[in-house]
């Protein structure tokens, strides 16, 4: 890739739409800076380039209070990430003539979510962040209006939507459960911690992640000795002495599990996860939704120059950056990255270069990560961390792979349910 | 030296000694906030100074008399005098300052903004920023040329490396280069600029004046995925025959023909290999190693590790003073 991008013939449009100002504003502000914009006007003007256009695609969730007060869900997850991800793009174009705009369309509902992408695509719009559940996300997916239009699912783990579910107009940057499953039990296998209990929320989400570490304690031999349903819901613990209730449940599902190492735990709502720890009849760690997290982001996390991006997220958002927020980044900047490197500002040449093997994005992981092409999943190493370090990164040394070692992470090409024609 | 000292007087020996003694090795300790002093000749620890927050960036002064220190969560550089091991001033640096170089008078420091995508240019007799200039993402590598025209930055989330005028102090061009990259290195002959690509993975040989990419060297190790292979430093002999790469979480320092472009060896040194330092007469190299916490001594006419020593915690940068 040898180019060379002379800032001065370069045009910058000024102002060609209402709509557009502020961002040729911000484009023209960013060529002042380095005194241009005196060779912009005696400059050769081609047609300017469009803002190369993003639409973030959400449904508002009902927020539902976590277990513990002291982490309050946020009501802007995941959207801003997506915002970084645009200012860093934007930073990046104005050295080459490309600027971006995103879209935010937030959806109440479903239904108003499908209403929502019809508009969007007649509008012109054809890359997607999309931060929709699995269901609906399939739903657009299959839209007659979704043909042509790339949705880069920024949130979902669901493991069907990159298995028999999968469809091709969809690429996946945050991590599927298989993937968050697999980083735990490497790292059990190099712990040698080879028996487990699992507990299993009532939420399907929870059975979903139950089975991603069934599949997973199969693949790398751990044995799963007993599974325990979480049936209790002790109502008022956090009033004064509803730890007694909790911690009387805790000890008594666990009483009389043999030879375990380890306790993980399928609870993706945080309805009851963190008050495992401590409270287990045998003195045992907890990992999986809580305690030791697998996961696409941590707040411990400071590694591969991840220092700068949590605070440049802090700077912005004024609270920690999520996976979803990480998600979202990730799915902007692949957006950006393609258009950089691609050299284009075409919505579907930018998906093709995503898919290509010339692609790679920096994600603070000290690796490239790059999508997979049998289904549209992104390779990154997934973190392990508890509330307050980072434990390991998996893939673990010594999961080897004739590829690529992040490909040790959840579904493999050769066992792929996903069959895109 | 030994061996002449075994063959010679204890007198004459501590003589002949005294020049080589007198070189002194400094070490940044990011997660210490410590400069760490070696002996240049024994490599036995003489003293550890206490500097400002994540000290990052080290410089020996074109004097010679001061070690530029960026301490990065004080937002300032420090100056070290070198006689007397006390830090005697606390310039201003723009925020999070991670690298920077001086202009060839020694007047001016240019220093990479890592947090404000900029670098701003400090005047260190007034002690205060005169200029700034806006640059892309994560700034990080400031490389000045050998004239002192130009001074190129490197941004790691824009992966370019901009070309500022410093007579202007304006960006003159960008070289889109491979992901992340971290230092760019003038060849004494100021033809060329090698721009490092971490998650890339290759070292970008700039044409400086037609600002192209002239040829991107990779790195193959035996044994290692080329994922593992992430360049940081370079540094070039004064000769411009022999660059050596320190190539991170590899925990090898690449050595490369400069005029060829080839590889010529791998060179096994401590845990993720970050910065390097010539000593003065280019017989040795220093590496700071990041991870294993200690500093690897490279002869550079053999092309062998010799010895590594502990220093502090996650040892940042490197500077070898005569």
């Amino acid at each position: 890739m040898r180019r060379r991008i002379p800032v001065s013939s370069r045009p910058v449009s000024i102002g060609r739409k209402l709509a557009m100002a502020g961002l040729a504003v911000a484009t023209l502000a960013g060529f002042c800076g380095f005194g241009l914009c005196g060779e912009m006007a005696s400059a050769q003007t081609p047609a300017p380039a469009p803002p190369i256009e993003i639409t973030y695609l959400g449904l508002t969730v009902e927020r539902v209070l976590p277990l513990s007060y002291l982490d309050q869900p946020p009501t802007d997850d995941g959207i801003q990430g997506a915002r970084l991800a645009l200012g860093d793009n934007q930073t990046t174009g104005q050295f080459l003539g490309q600027s971006y705009h995103l879209n935010e369309a937030m959806a109440a509902d479903p239904a108003g979510a499908i209403d929502a992408f019809k508009k969007q695509v007649a509008a012109g719009q054809r890359l997607f962040v999309t931060d929709l559940p699995a269901p609906l996300l399939l739903q657009v997916a299959d839209l007659p209006e979704a043909k042509g239009v790339t949705l880069l699912d920024a949130t979902t783990r669901d493991d069907t939507l990159r298995g028999e579910s999968c469809r091709r107009n969809v690429l996946h940057t945050s991590p599927s459960r298989a993937m968050l499953a697999d980083a735990l039990m490497q790292y059990l296998v190099i712990k040698k911690w080879g028996n487990i209990a699992l507990v299993i929320g009532g939420d399907p989400a929870d059975k979903d992640y139950a089975d991603a570490v069934r599949n997973s304690a199969r693949k790398f031999r751990i044995k799963i000795v007993q599974e325990i349903p979480w049936t209790f819901d002790p109502g008022s613990r956090r009033t004064d002495t509803g730890h007694y209730a909790v911690q009387a449940e805790v000890a008594r599902i666990t009483q009389g599990v043999r030879d375990y190492d380890l306790l993980v735990v399928a609870d993706e709502a945080d309805n009851f996860g963190d008050e495992l720890s401590y409270r287990t009849t045998s003195p045992r760690p907890i990992a999986g939704s809580q305690g030791l997290v697998p996961s696409a982001w941590a707040r411990p996390f400071e590694q591969w120059g991840a220092t700068q991006l949590q605070s440049r997220f802090l700077k912005q958002a004024n609270r920690w950056m999520t996976d979803n927020d990480y998600g979202a980044w990730l799915a902007v900047r692949a957006v950006g990255e393609a258009a950089t490197r691609g050299n284009t500002s075409d919505p579907a040449k930018i998906a093709e270069f995503m898919r290509s093997k010339d692609f790679d994005l920096a994600g603070f992981k000290g690796t490239k990560l790059t999508f997979r092409d049998w289904d549209g999943q992104l390779r990154e190493p997934i973190l392990l961390a508890d509330a307050r370090s980072l434990v390991s990164v998996s893939p673990q040394p010594g999961f080897l792979h004739q590829f690529s070692e992040l490909d040790t992470l959840g579904v493999d090409r050769p066992e792929t349910k996903c069959h895109m024609q | 030296m030994m061996r002449i000292c075994f063959a010679t007087a204890a007198l004459a020996c501590l003589i002949l000694s005294q020049p080589a003694s007198a070189e002194r090795i400094f070490v940044s300790n990011e997660k210490d906030n410590t400069i760490t002093v070696l002996d240049g000749q024994t490599l036995a620890i003489t003293d550890t100074i206490k500097v400002g927050q994540r000290p990052r960036a080290i410089l020996l002064s074109t004097d010679g008399k001061s070690l530029y220190i960026c301490a990065s969560d004080s937002d300032r550089i420090e100056m070290l005098d070198i006689a007397t091991l006390k830090i005697v001033r606390k310039l201003p640096s723009g925020a999070d300052p991670e690298r920077f170089d001086a202009s060839p008078d020694g007047k001016l420091l240019y220093i990479a903004n890592e947090n404000d995508n900029k670098v701003s240019v400090l005047d260190i007799a007034t002690g205060k920023i005169v200029a700034e200039i806006p640059v892309g993402i994560e700034p990080e590598g400031v490389a000045m040329s050998p004239d002192g025209k130009t001074v190129v930055n490197t941004s790691e989330t824009t992966s370019m490396a901009h070309f500022i005028n410093t007579a202007t102090n304006k960006v003159i061009a960008n070289v889109l280069v491979d992901s992340r990259p971290r230092v760019a290195a003038w060849t004494p002959d100021g033809t060329q600029v090698w721009v490092s690509s971490e998650v890339g993975g290759a070292v970008a040989i700039v044409d400086a004046s037609k600002h192209e990419i002239l040829k991107k060297i990779r790195f193959e190790i035996p044994g290692l995925t080329s994922d593992q292979a992430q360049p940081v430093d370079i540094k070039i002999t004064k000769d411009g025959k022999t660059a050596f790469v320190a190539l991170g979480p590899a925990n090898r320092v690449a050595v490369i023909d400069a005029k060829s472009f080839e590889v010529q060896k791998y060179i096994l040194v401590g845990q993720r290999v970050w910065n390097m330092a010539f000593s003065p007469d280019q017989k040795r190299l220093m590496t700071a190693n990041g991870v294993s916490n200690d500093i690897t001594v490279i002869d550079v006419g053999d092309l062998k590790a010799v010895k590594s020593v502990p220093v502090g915690r996650s040892p940042w940068g490197v500077a070898v003073a005569p």
